[in-house]
């Protein structure tokens, strides 16, 4: 499909169309230059559908956050806020922006400790989704290609389950009279009384790695078996050991796919709501709890749109870079 | 390098033990007579009791149904407009606003939930607050306002598929056709989808999945009375384990686990065919 090349190459540098399709539009056969003009206002449809949806859908949603964010909160009204702009009856426009509820987050120590807890927490499931995640990739990578396909396929069937009931397993492996208390207190008596780890950082941890573990392998493997396998080759015949060939050979190489299967963990981990509420503490809150908190039980939207606004910008950054590493690896593809 | 295979093989062996695990012990569970579920009860168990009380369960039962309306609809609206997205932006050259498009559909890939889920209840408020004010007509958030913001979020997923899998074939077969006179929308139509068909079915199973799935932008966009599956899981397990959860959990993987597999051996059928009429041409 190229109707772009067709049509748009005969513009010139400017956007204008060249004299010698004036002419055609104007004096050519009437069909013909019928099926063009059709042929691009055609396409602008097309690239209207999805656009539309999205900026409907997707964009202006933000744009409301930011501005209830900005607002003030009514607790009786309903919806529970003041208009931010209200036309005046002199015919003046009246702009209300108060910044009363960022000040809030950041000094409010609740928030403060959520905040920081939320970033240890993905950061450090991303580094444990990493070690685990990376040789696992790489051994797929490594094994013949038709046990590949079988490995792949095991490493995504548990994506297809249901995430919410693979996070409840855990509830059953992980409470006091759990499996896992079950085999190491009353079976082999390796500990002496069952261990508490239900609603602590560790279940938290356990449950984000096991979530997010298919996001970490998938890029990492699609990048790892595409290395060529002479330069591995051409480092050990100039005398580096396993560990230096793949130090200085297969992990700078991979560099690409641990972005992308880091930032594909980190992003949504800072934001993760199901894990923390079935796994989690219950005195230390993660930023996405804080927010449904604000708006289902204070019901005060400007407060919870600017959590929401600032945990945007604390991610924009690495959403960006992830945005980023997508398009590249598309235009590789391409390639 | 024989060390270092044998720890990457022993990693894959643990990480696929740690993946698995849970399930199993899911499955296993939901065989047990004791109510306490993860207390093996040896001499009543195991028994299907968990099986029958879930299909008597009206609240699960209408639930489910809910969803696989909402699934459905989603991933047919997901596969539409992700398909026309990962067209536009593979194949229509570069174009005004590309760039920008493309950040639109990448973004709600990484998109933390409780913030999509956050900003479409608010647009859909604001959408109320104008249409009572514009049209006195008001709409109940439900169905509509839930499959709205699943095909947003569900879409991109679809799009990536569909970029990737245009990626990988150039456009020299549709070029052809249209050399020949076909018109733009029959070359779509008799060559393109064809070509992308695999990724246009494997989007549509996993924008059905991820909706099927969703419990945080569910939350916030459903209104009262209408409870997706996961929302009544969630309900349910809030308060601790629940052996009819363990019971529907068994079901659901094994309609996936079978899925999986039957289209997994579909595709490589279709491939192998694929190969072996390129073969054919090749040769005759």
């Amino acid at each position: 499909m190229k109707p772009a090349a067709r049509t748009l190459g005969s513009r010139d540098a400017y956007g204008r169309l060249s004299p010698l399709w004036i002419f055609l539009l104007r004096y050519g056969p009437p069909r013909w230059s019928e099926y063009v003009v059709q042929n691009w206002t055609g396409q602008r449809l097309v690239i209207a559908v999805p656009y539309l949806w999205l900026l409907v859908f997707f964009l202006i949603p933000f744009l409301i956050v930011l501005k209830i964010s900005f607002a003030e909160f009514s607790p009786l009204g309903r919806p529970p806020y003041e208009p931010v702009f209200q036309w005046l009856e002199e015919g003046a426009l009246q702009v209300k922006l108060l910044i009363g509820s960022y000040v809030y987050l950041f000094n409010e120590p609740l928030y403060v400790s959520a905040w920081f807890y939320s970033l240890k927490v993905a950061f450090f499931s991303t580094l444990f989704c990493l070690a685990l995640g990376y040789p696992m990739a790489y051994a797929i990578a490594r094994s013949p290609p038709t046990q590949r396909n079988v490995l792949l396929l095991l490493i995504i069937l548990p994506f297809w389950t249901s995430f919410l009931l693979r996070v409840y397993a855990w509830v059953g492996l992980l409470k006091t009279d759990g499996l896992i208390n079950q085999v190491l207190f009353k079976w082999f008596g390796i500990v002496d009384e069952p261990l508490a780890m239900m609603n602590t950082s560790f279940a938290v941890y356990i449950g984000i790695v096991y979530s997010y573990l298919p996001f970490m392998i998938l890029p990492l493997y699609s990048n790892l078996e595409k290395h060529d396998n002479t330069l591995l080759e051409a480092a050990q015949d100039l005398g580096a050991g396993p560990i230096k060939s793949f130090l200085r050979v297969t992990l700078p190489l991979s560099f690409p796919g641990i972005v992308a299967g880091s930032l594909l963990v980190f992003i949504p981990a800072v934001g993760e709501y199901v894990i923390p509420s079935l796994l989690g503490r219950t005195d230390q809150l993660m930023v996405a709890k804080l927010l449904s908190d604000e708006f289902f039980l204070n019901r005060d939207w400007p407060r919870a749109s600017a959590v929401a606004i600032a945990m945007l910008l604390l991610l924009v950054v690495p959403i960006m870079i992830f945005q980023r590493f997508q398009n590249k690896e598309l235009q590789a593809a391409r390639k | 390098m024989k060390t270092q295979g044998l720890f990457s093989k022993s990693m894959l062996g643990v990480g696929l033990a740690f993946l698995y695990i849970p399930i199993l012990s899911m499955v296993f569970y939901s065989f047990n007579n004791s109510r306490l579920v993860t207390v093996w009860d040896s001499v009543n168990s195991p028994t299907v009791k968990w099986y029958v009380q879930l299909f008597k369960d009206r609240q699960i039962l209408s639930a489910a149904w809910l969803s696989i309306q909402v699934a459905a609809t989603t991933a047919t609206g997901a596969v539409i407009l992700g398909t026309l997205a990962g067209l536009v932006l593979s194949r229509f050259g570069p174009f005004r606003g590309r760039a920008f498009l493309q950040g639109l559909t990448t973004a709600p890939l990484v998109m933390p939930e409780v913030i999509t889920g956050l900003s479409m209840l608010l647009l859909f408020v604001s959408l109320e607050q104008l249409f009572t004010a514009w049209f006195g007509w008001q709409f109940d958030r439900g169905f509509a306002t839930i499959t709205i913001a699943h095909i947003t979020f569900t879409m991109a997923y679809v799009t990536v598929v569909v970029q990737s899998r245009l990626a990988g074939f150039d456009d020299s077969l549709e070029e052809a056709a249209l050399d020949l006179g076909a018109r733009p929308a029959k070359v779509f139509f008799r060559i393109t989808v064809p070509l992308i068909l695999p990724a246009i079915l494997s989007g549509w199973l996993l924008a059905f999945t991820l909706s099927w799935d969703d419990l945080v932008i569910t939350q916030f966009v459903s209104g009262p009375g209408s409870n997706t599956l996961p929302m009544v899981i969630f309900s349910r397990v809030r308060l601790g384990v629940s052996p009819v959860v363990n019971a529907l959990a068994t079901i659901m993987v094994l309609v996936v686990a079978l899925g999986v597999v039957l289209s997994a051996i579909f595709m490589r059928r279709q491939e192998q065919r694929r190969k072996r009429e390129e073969q054919m041409a090749a040769t005759g």
